[in-house]
């Protein structure tokens, strides 16, 4: 293969940048000027992104539509590009939110290795959505799942952190082995790896049915959907609250994109195999998902639950494969899923570093001394429940849409259940609202003083709730992307 | 721009004022102002209709203004109004207005009351200029959210029970709705080119038998909830007895007519098979609503339960004409949505103003109030006169009409149901003079009463505003038959060709 053609995979090549220049700019920088790492980081991955949304037009290229590499194993198409954009703009929030955690002493020395380990997640999820190959794409997911071990024990001093990522590692591997068993079972059968070569190969046998099985089974872990969601409350609890943050938004939007590529092309001709299964995960998803968030004291378990129902929502686009809507309608829900997600974990994280607390209960009064986060949280919950004209609304909408054009009286069904289910969400999240608008409080968390990076990532978050939804440019341009 | 959209532009410059205030001073004036402006140009538009009208524009809807919003999905801002929505909005504008003056003392966190108040009549005014299914479900649930709010921060009582129970009630009513949207949506036309309009929807009157009998449930129910139709009436008296003055009146007085009005724009307008077909079972429904919310209106003893109760035959009444589907009987549905509405608003903000001196709502704690403030009792007799149908006020035209217009029927059920339904006039009698006898004559119950001052000016103005329409009504109703009747003939000619 030629120069000229690897520079066909701009996106990788220009994150790869990215990661090499923090990491040069960590080891060989002062102290004094490593405080800088943090806005480093956002403005590089910035000019990054605006690269992958503006480079094809302005004629830099290496974001061609369409280009495929080394033989067929990696395309890139307008729409993976979006997807891209979005994960990119979901980690600038992320980074955005960190830059306040990485000050703290503790967190000091290792902030380098913060910033370059989630960029290497972000490349294997950028692989494996642009795969077209089973075996880059299990590489892109190793690339993204292995990493993400050492960030949820980044804070290595703290038990809840070890026992994190013990759990997570331990789930991650063992869903790659399951996920590997089919893969192997899928070149059994077909003779290939390749995406289009299985596709027109593969034939619905009890073989491949177990292999679809398998693989579905791999990827649920990932995407934390019943029953194999056991691992989720944990390690969110665990983690430090910006990993939580990346990781219920980030890696589930590029898992779920991925998912969807892998089924709709690949086992596009067996796909009333996957169909049915996906058909009772989904419904299983979004109410276990809730029944437990009720429960939740705890913000982080709370949030954990809800993105696992959230997580069902999602794939309901997966399941609307047939129309041009469904993956637009699956990148845009996952857009603002990110905004709303991000901006209820950059709130809790703001209390939790100010006064240690995680409980809802202690969320009591909060309106009265901190009436910008309140309002901020009251919008990420008022989203996630799908209130208009907030942006969780259109999203919702724009799903259940989706899920209806197939046409069939079992996809209604499926779109009642998930109805049903977002009045059993809207009760949580009233909830919270609840604690920190209606109910009073003796001893309600001090004033808070935040930074500026966490009222920017706040502002910005809470911006996007409104806006997203209200100006429709940014779903025609998500399904411009997809047809 | 046309003059509709100015109802959605209006609240918006209002929450932008409301935000930037800093005193309870300017809080006021932008209220006040806002208000105003509002009732202004509901007027206006009232005029502007009627000129138009007279001008010879059949149009079924006017001031027509289209937008493409979300082009894929085929999702557009629409807006227009026909003689129903006219109605509804000066309807509106009137409670806001009187609503603004019933929580002139608003406490705690004035600002974040009004921006709220202000938020729900957004979704108000939105949701009866839109001809989008789209939008108009928006605007449906913009109106509905706040009501937590209004009633967890502001409310008395088992607040945070009555927010809860409200909310999850009438979103579980919307999601069905949803799911009724999408169904319409997805079968609006045969030759592909799906639509969201509801003008579109209903010429193009593609959406298969066998859909309509699915949809139709679904819609209705899903706007039933919000018209308190039995057995979804739960959420009503809770409600209404915790809500703060001014949400109770909006509520009561607007956001439960969004969902007569859904019923028949939607729901009948879009299905006629189907509403042919159904609506014994849910004239059943709306029969019991209207029988059980007048006899339990009778052994309550708080004041807003009372209401909240007699609000839920009134409104069943309402869904019972509109199935009634002869243009007399929809014509009496509409007049009795916005008697009732601004009968409803003047009880509440007289039991709001009431409470707020004796500090009770029992009525067994009340007596003899017509000696102590004169005012206030006087205007209570009339509302109470209104609500059991005295001629001269506005429930007696629209009672009368909704009766006349469901015994045309040949049909033996129906006849036998208005009958049924004609006696419940005379149980709102008893409830109703059960209450003026007990606590505005006899004996003084409690002597620190005789302590209370009668209403001040801005409780006397609020009261006056809905007294003048109660009563505007009442004198003139051939004028708001004509204006609505001509809109109401073209859906009940779509139900019997």
């Amino acid at each position: 293969m030629s120069y000229s053609e690897f520079l066909g995979m701009g996106a990788e090549l220009s994150l790869m940048a990215v990661i090499i220049l923090l990491f040069i700019y960590d080891t060989f920088t002062s102290s004094k000027v490593g405080k800088y790492l943090p806005i480093t980081a956002i403005l590089l991955l910035g000019i990054q992104t605006l690269y992958l949304a503006f480079g094809n037009s302005l004629g830099l290229g290496g974001l061609n539509d369409d280009t495929s590499l080394f033989g067929g194993m990696y395309v890139s198409t307008n729409i993976s590009n979006v997807a891209k954009i979005i994960l990119n703009i979901g980690t600038i929030l992320v980074f955005t939110q960190a830059a306040s955690w990485v000050k703290e002493d503790d967190m000091k020395i290792r902030r380098g290795e913060y910033y370059v380990l989630t960029l290497i997640t972000l490349l294997g999820m950028y692989f494996m959505m642009s795969a077209q190959n089973f075996l880059l794409f299990f590489i892109g997911l190793e690339t993204a799942s292995l990493p993400m071990t050492a960030l949820v024990a980044i804070e290595k001093y703290k038990e809840n952190s070890y026992e994190a990522a013990a759990k997570y590692l331990f789930f991650a591997v063992f869903s790659s082995a399951l996920m590997l068993l089919g893969l192997s079972y899928i070149y059994g059968a077909t003779g290939t790896l390749y995406y289009t070569g299985i596709a027109s190969e593969l034939t619905v046998t009890p073989l491949t049915i177990v292999a679809i099985v398998l693989f579905l089974a791999g990827m649920g872990f990932k995407l934390s959907l019943v029953p194999f969601h056991l691992w989720t409350a944990d390690v969110y609890q665990g983690a430090p609250t910006v990993v939580t943050s990346y990781l219920s938004v980030i890696s589930k939007g590029a898992a779920a994109y991925a998912l969807m590529v892998a089924l709709t092309t690949a086992f596009g001709s067996g796909s009333e195999v996957w169909f049915n299964v996906l058909y009772i995960v989904i419904a299983l998803t979004i109410t276990i998902g809730n029944l437990f968030a009720i429960r939740q004291q705890n913000i982080k378990r709370f949030l954990a639950f809800s993105s696992v129902s959230q997580a069902g929502y999602i794939m309901l686009g997966v399941m609307s494969y047939e129309n041009g809507f469904g993956d637009a309608s699956l990148l845009y829900y996952v857009l603002v899923y990110i905004f709303s997600n991000i901006a209820a974990f950059a709130v809790a994280g703001a209390i939790e570093r100010a006064s240690g607390k995680l409980n809802i209960n202690d969320y009591d009064g909060l309106y009265k001394t901190n009436p910008k986060l309140s309002v901020a949280m009251m919008l990420a919950m008022f989203s996630l429940a799908g209130i208009p004209p907030f942006a969780g609304f259109f999203s919702k909408f724009f799903i259940f849409y989706s899920a209806i054009e197939t046409g069939t009286i079992p996809m209604y069904v499926l779109v009642f259940i998930a109805l049903l289910n977002t009045i059993i969400s809207l009760y949580y999240y009233l909830l919270v609202v609840k604690a920190m608008f209606l109910k009073d409080n003796e001893t309600p968390i001090a004033t808070i003083k935040s930074d500026g990076y966490t009222k920017a990532v706040v502002f910005v978050t809470a911006l996007g709730i409104i806006l997203l939804g209200l100006v429709s440019c940014v779903y025609d341009y998500i399904y411009n992307a997809a047809i | 721009m046309s003059i509709l959209s100015i109802f959605v532009i209006i609240p918006i410059l209002m929450l932008g004022g409301l935000f930037l205030s800093r005193n309870m001073k300017q809080i006021r004036t932008v209220a006040t102002i806002g208000s105003a402006l509002q009732l202004i140009a509901a007027i206006v538009l009232v005029v502007l209709f009627c000129g138009e009208r007279s001008a010879g524009n059949t149009a079924e809807m006017l001031f027509m203004v289209d937008h493409v919003w979300f082009q894929a999905l085929n999702i557009h801002y629409a807006v227009g109004v026909d003689g129903v929505s006219v109605a509804m909005i000066l309807l509106s504008a009137i409670i806001v207005f009187a609503g603004v003056f019933a929580s002139w003392k608003i406490e705690p966190l004035p600002k974040e009351f009004f921006m709220w108040l202000i938020l729900l009549s957004i979704g108000v005014y939105g949701f009866f200029i839109s001809i989008d299914l789209f939008t108009m479900f928006m605007f449906y649930e913009v109106a509905l959210i706040p009501m937590y709010l209004l009633i967890g921060i502001w409310g008395s009582g088992k607040k945070y029970y009555s927010a809860m129970k409200l909310t999850l009630m009438l979103m579980g009513g919307s999601a069905l709705l949803l799911l009724g949207i999408l169904g319409i949506y997805f079968h609006s036309a045969t030759d592909g080119n799906l639509t969201m309009n509801i003008l579109e929807i209903a010429k193009n009157d593609a959406i298969p038998h066998f859909w309509q009998n699915i949809l139709f449930p679904l819609t209705f129910v899903g706007f039933g909830v919000l018209g308190a139709m039995f057995p979804f009436h739960t959420w009503s008296p809770d409600g209404h007895a915790s809500a703060p003055t001014a949400v109770s009146m909006l509520h009561a007085g607007v956001l439960m007519k969004l969902g007569g009005y859904g019923c028949f724009r939607v729901a009948m307008y879009l299905m006629p098979y189907a509403t042919q077909e159904l609506s014994w079972i849910f004239l059943i429904l709306t029969g019991i609503s209207v029988f059980y919310g007048a006899y339990s209106a009778c052994v309550q003893t708080d004041l807003k339960y009372i209401n909240a109760y007699s609000s839920v035959s009134h409104c069943g009444l309402v869904l019972f004409a509109l199935l009634m589907w002869n243009t007399t009987a929809m014509t009496g549905a509409i007049m009795q949505m916005l008697s009732h509405g601004l009968m409803t608003a003047l009880f509440f903000a007289l039991i709001g103003m009431i409470y707020g001196r004796t500090h009770t709502r029992d009525i067994r704690e009340m007596g003899g109030l017509m000696k102590i403030m004169p005012f206030l009792s006087v205007c209570y007799v009339i509302a109470g006169l209104a609500s059991l149908g005295l001629p001269g006020l506005s429930g007696f035209v629209a009672e009368m009409t909704i009766f006349v217009g469901s015994f045309d029927h040949t049909d033996t059920f129906r006849r036998v149901f208005t009958i049924l339904a004609c006696t419940s006039i005379v149980i709102t009698a008893v409830y109703i003079l059960r209450v003026v006898g007990k606590i505005l004559y006899g004996p003084v119950q409690d002597q620190h009463h005789l302590k209370l001052t009668d209403a001040v000016w801005y409780e006397k103005f609020s009261t006056i505003v809905l007294i003048i329409a109660v009563a505007g009504i009442g004198i003139f109703p051939l004028w708001v038959s004509d204006l609505i009747r001509e809109s109401i003939q073209v859906i009940s000619e779509r139900i019997i060709p």
